[in-house]
């Protein structure tokens, strides 16, 4: 160890692994003159130390969730640590720190990019709370609005309540006073007996009464709670960005936002219910049987504490089954939703049988996990019924002792007969309780995933004005990865307003998700894009996606009429506008040959419709909406050569004047653009016009050759002279096809 | 190509290098499984910097032992699944929890964003995805201790 003054800290990188991929932390430090390696709770440990040469290099790279620092000079490799990519943000620091002190040229520009990216770190994890029977509370959030109904039923709960405790008590004197007087040979007395009878009728009418009155008042309230939770979750859903809905499963999804809201409405508008008179019950119960005898009180409620007990003991167990009950006909609704939109495959490759197969093993799944639920839930009700019945047993023993004592008369002992029988029952029912709260609580818990879930492309607190911007999209810097994978990497582009940019490349080059960030449908993850010299981070989401008019290779219709789906962007437009956007896109004719014209029905995938008729609809869709900025997705790439040329009519009217940034696997597709973009692998490798890219023989010259190729055995004659020079038009490709 | 004649080296910067015959110079290439899961010691491509496939290994058997040796050495050097021994602690049944873990790489601690990142194996055991990427397996339920089968339990 040196002993003279250390040299200030430049960087330092937490290590999580050793360089043979033990986790083992360590902590890396750079200053002027030496990388150091240090145990991260003393760092005047040290293990090992490099100095740092002119003309030292370091590397960073990363490969399936781990990163890896090389140290390196020409010749060699002079160390090599390696870390999770917890630590990625650290690592690029510390390269990029070390490349300002040994200054390499491109290293600059890697230090921007790290800059950039700084106001915009990972959100961290959001902190829900455990999910646990306390989970319900939450609920209350969506209880609030309705607190004075929620007290007006309460109120009523609790006369109801009470009104049916009379009866019981009603029965001691009836039976002191009346009864055993007469047959200890005293005549019974018309008017006492009325009078009681009298207070049983009334006593049953008042409860019926109320009762009523709560049951409806209550009901009416859960549901619209119910009712709430469903929009509530279902629009924040809609909120949520793409990466949400890639990562679920549409069965999943309408598992929670269906069956388990309308769990949670049944268990509010029933259970809850239930359970709060049964509490009251008891209570009340219990506190009129101590007021008539305390001991034998005491001796009913003997089972109690054993039922007490025995609910919390099953309730763990009960909860984490139903919880993987719900997971499992999760499961099950999966399979629906996967085979159903795509059962044409399952027909044409003949697999109904190994489906069937599968949603049966599901199925079989569903009902194991089904059985161990029901096994601790089949022993559970049956025990609390038998302790009731040894509690009552206990009574009429204690009882009996009592009255043969002289210390209680037979009418109290049938009065608390009649009360116990109330008592245990409803604590039967109480115990039920368990169970459905335990199912509500795992329900509650899938539905606040969900609404948990904070949207990961954020509006921002005080979002910027897009009144009177141009279209000038920039991007600067822009990398993009997910999960583990790095898909774009330093993008550098500037679209002039109005311009037309064509996006090139081989699938899998990251022009779509390029596209995906401008729309942001994601944000970048480091670096930034502008509109007119704004961050679009600083806009509006739903304001900012507005002037952008989508047309994707696969156009998505919904049920409804072709003027709904026409109008989509535009609810307010009329039928004028709607007419004028159809014409634009060369639809309107085919839709006049529909036999309710615009009012037609397009089924649930626009399945009447052919995939030129359902695009040029959504080129309608697009054109409706007058958007400043337009992207077309493969717009052209599913449909026959005859039908392209009749969308790429429709596109060309619909490209004027705007900024336009179009994909396209044939290159012909892209011939007025205004500039080429390459992508290969996730970065920009050439840009520039066609003839120019042509000339320059570089990686457009072979994607154009490798086109020309596929189109060779094609007749020539028919090429359109103004597209001659960039590829042989779209009449080929049947040939090729 | 048969690999039979495939020859290789590693250079000072720990690159593996691949000696086409009758090839002036060697082609840096990366050994890529294509089963890493199904099948992790068969079925390997070596690629290019481009991506490009150069050489396709059918088994690793196939090879000169000390060959295959420098192949199973970049790829350990390279990736990791470490194999879940033991789930010590999670901070909560909720996602995203933090999992205190014991593997066969050591002792950690992994991030499990949601509960769809526990992907289930044929082999019956399950491969996790931690909240920055990086895999771990975990062997069937019943290879596995009673705390750590209740804990994953939860999650499943």
């Amino acid at each position: 160890m040196s002993h003279r003054a250390p040299p200030s800290v430049l960087a330092r990188l937490p290590l999580d692994l050793s360089p043979d991929l033990q986790f083992v932390r360590r902590v890396l430090i750079l200053n002027h003159e030496e990388i150091i390696l240090a145990m991260p709770d003393d760092e005047t440990v040290i293990e090992a130390r490099w100095r740092i040469e002119p003309g030292d290099q370091l590397l960073l790279s990363e490969h399936a969730g781990l990163g890896a620092l090389q140290l390196k000079d020409a010749d060699k490799s002079k160390a090599q640590w390696r870390f999770t990519l917890s630590h990625r943000q650290a690592a690029e620091a510390f390269s990029a720190q070390f490349n300002t002190i040994n200054a390499a040229p491109s290293a600059l520009l890697a230090f921007d990019a790290t800059e950039g990216a700084a106001p915009w770190l990972d959100e961290p994890l959001n902190d829900a709370p455990p999910p646990s029977t306390w989970t319900l509370f939450r609920l209350w959030r969506f209880a609030k609005p309705y607190k004075g109904q929620l007290l007006f039923g309460f109120l009523l709960t609790l006369a109801a309540t009470a009104a049916t405790l009379v009866p019981p008590y009603l029965t001691m004197p009836l039976m002191d006073d009346v009864l055993i007087p007469f047959q200890n040979g005293v005549a019974i007395e018309q008017s006492t007996v009325l009078k009681y009878l009298a207070g049983l009728l009334g006593a049953a009418l008042v409860a019926w009464s109320l009762g009523w009155a709560r049951t409806y008042i209550l009901s009416r309230v859960s549901e619209r709670i119910g009712a709430d939770i469903r929009t509530a979750t279902y629009s924040h859903l809609m909120n949520l960005s793409l990466d949400y809905f890639g990562s679920k499963r549409t069965g999943d999804l309408m598992a929670r936002i269906g069956s388990e809201t309308d769990r949670i409405n049944l268990f509010l508008s029933l259970h809850l219910l239930d359970f709060f008179t049964d509490v009251l019950m008891i209570t009340m119960t219990v506190i009129i049987l101590f007021s008539i005898n305390p001991w034998l009180a005491l001796v009913t409620l003997i089972p109690l504490p054993i039922i007490a007990w025995m609910i919390h003991i099953v309730r763990d167990r009960l909860r984490t089954g139903f919880e993987r009950v719900d997971r499992v006909w999760s499961q099950v609704t999966n399979i629906l939703s996967d085979t159903i939109p795509g059962i044409r495959v399952v027909k044409a490759f003949s697999q109904e049988a190994r489906e069937s197969e599968r949603f049966y093993q599901a199925n079989q799944l569903n009902l194991k996990v089904n059985d161990r639920v029901n096994r601790t839930w089949s022993l559970f009700a049956p025990t609390v019924t038998a302790l009731t019945e040894l509690g009552l047993l206990i009574v009429w023993a204690f009882g009996i002792w009592q009255v043969s004592q002289g210390a209680i008369t037979v009418g109290v002992l049938t009065a608390f007969l009649a009360y116990i029988g109330r008592f245990y029952s409803r604590m039967d029912s109480m115990s039920r309780i368990v169970s459905v709260t335990q199912k509500t609580a795992a329900g509650t818990k899938r539905i606040f995933d969900i609404l948990d879930h904070a949207a990961s492309v954020p509006n921002p607190k005080h979002p910027e004005s897009l009144y009177g911007r141009k279209a000038a999209i920039e991007l600067h810097q822009v990398n993009f990865r997910h999960g583990n994978r790095g898909i774009l990497h330093d993008i550098n582009l500037n679209i002039k307003p109005g311009s037309m940019v064509g996006l090139v490349g081989h699938s899998g080059s990251g022009k779509t998700t390029l596209v995906n960030l401008i729309a942001r449908f994601y944000d970048v993850s480091s670096g930034g894009i502008t509109q007119d010299g704004t961050d679009i981070r600083q806009f509006n989401v739903e304001d900012y996606r507005r002037q952008i008019g989508l047309v994707l290779q696969e156009p998505f219709l919904f049920f409804g009429t072709v003027a709904e789906n026409i109008a989509y962007g535009k609810a307010s437009a009329n039928h004028e506008e709607i007419i004028a956007a159809a014409r634009a896109a060369h639809a309107h004719e085919f839709i006049l040959k529909l036999p309710h014209g615009y009012d037609s029905l397009v089924g649930e995938r626009g399945q009447s419709l052919s995939g030129g008729e359902r695009q040029r609809i959504s080129i309608a869709r697009a054109l409706l909406i007058d958007p400043k900025i337009l992207i077309l997705d493969e717009a052209t790439a599913s449909v026959d050569t005859e039908t392209e040329r009749e969308i790429q009519q429709a596109l060309d009217n619909l490209v004027q004047g705007r900024t336009t940034i179009a994909i396209a696997h044939r290159l012909s597709t892209l011939r007025q653009a205004d500039m080429l973009v390459v992508l290969d692998q996730g970065r920009i490798v050439e840009t520039g016009q066609h003839a120019e890219l042509l000339e320059r023989h570089g990686y457009y010259y072979r994607l154009y050759q490798a086109q020309i190729k596929l189109n060779e055995p094609a007749e020539r004659n028919d090429t359109e002279p103004n597209c001659a020079a960039l590829t042989p038009p779209e009449g080929h490709h049947h040939v090729a096809n | 190509m048969l690999p039979t004649n495939l020859e290789l080296s590693l250079n000072a910067f720990n690159q593996l290098l691949m000696h086409p015959p009758g090839a002036a110079s060697p082609i840096p290439v990366t050994p890529v499984r294509a089963f890493p899961i199904a099948a992790p010691d068969d079925a390997i491509a070596l690629v290019d910097h481009h991506g490009a496939e150069q050489a396709w290994i059918a088994h690793l058997t196939d090879l000169v032992p000390n060959q295959a040796e420098l192949i199973r050495q970049t790829l350990a050097n390279r990736e990791m699944t470490p194999l879940i021994l033991r789930i010590n602690h999670v901070s909560r049944f909720a996602t995203p929890s933090v999992w205190q873990i014991e593997t066969n790489h050591g002792a950690t601690e992994i991030t499990l964003k949601t509960e769809d990142d526990i992907r289930p194996l044929p082999s019956g055991g399950y491969l996790v995805a931690d909240a920055f990427g990086l895999q771990f397996k975990i062997p069937p339920r019943n290879q596995l201790d009673r705390q750590s089968q209740r804990y994953l339990a939860r999650f499943l």
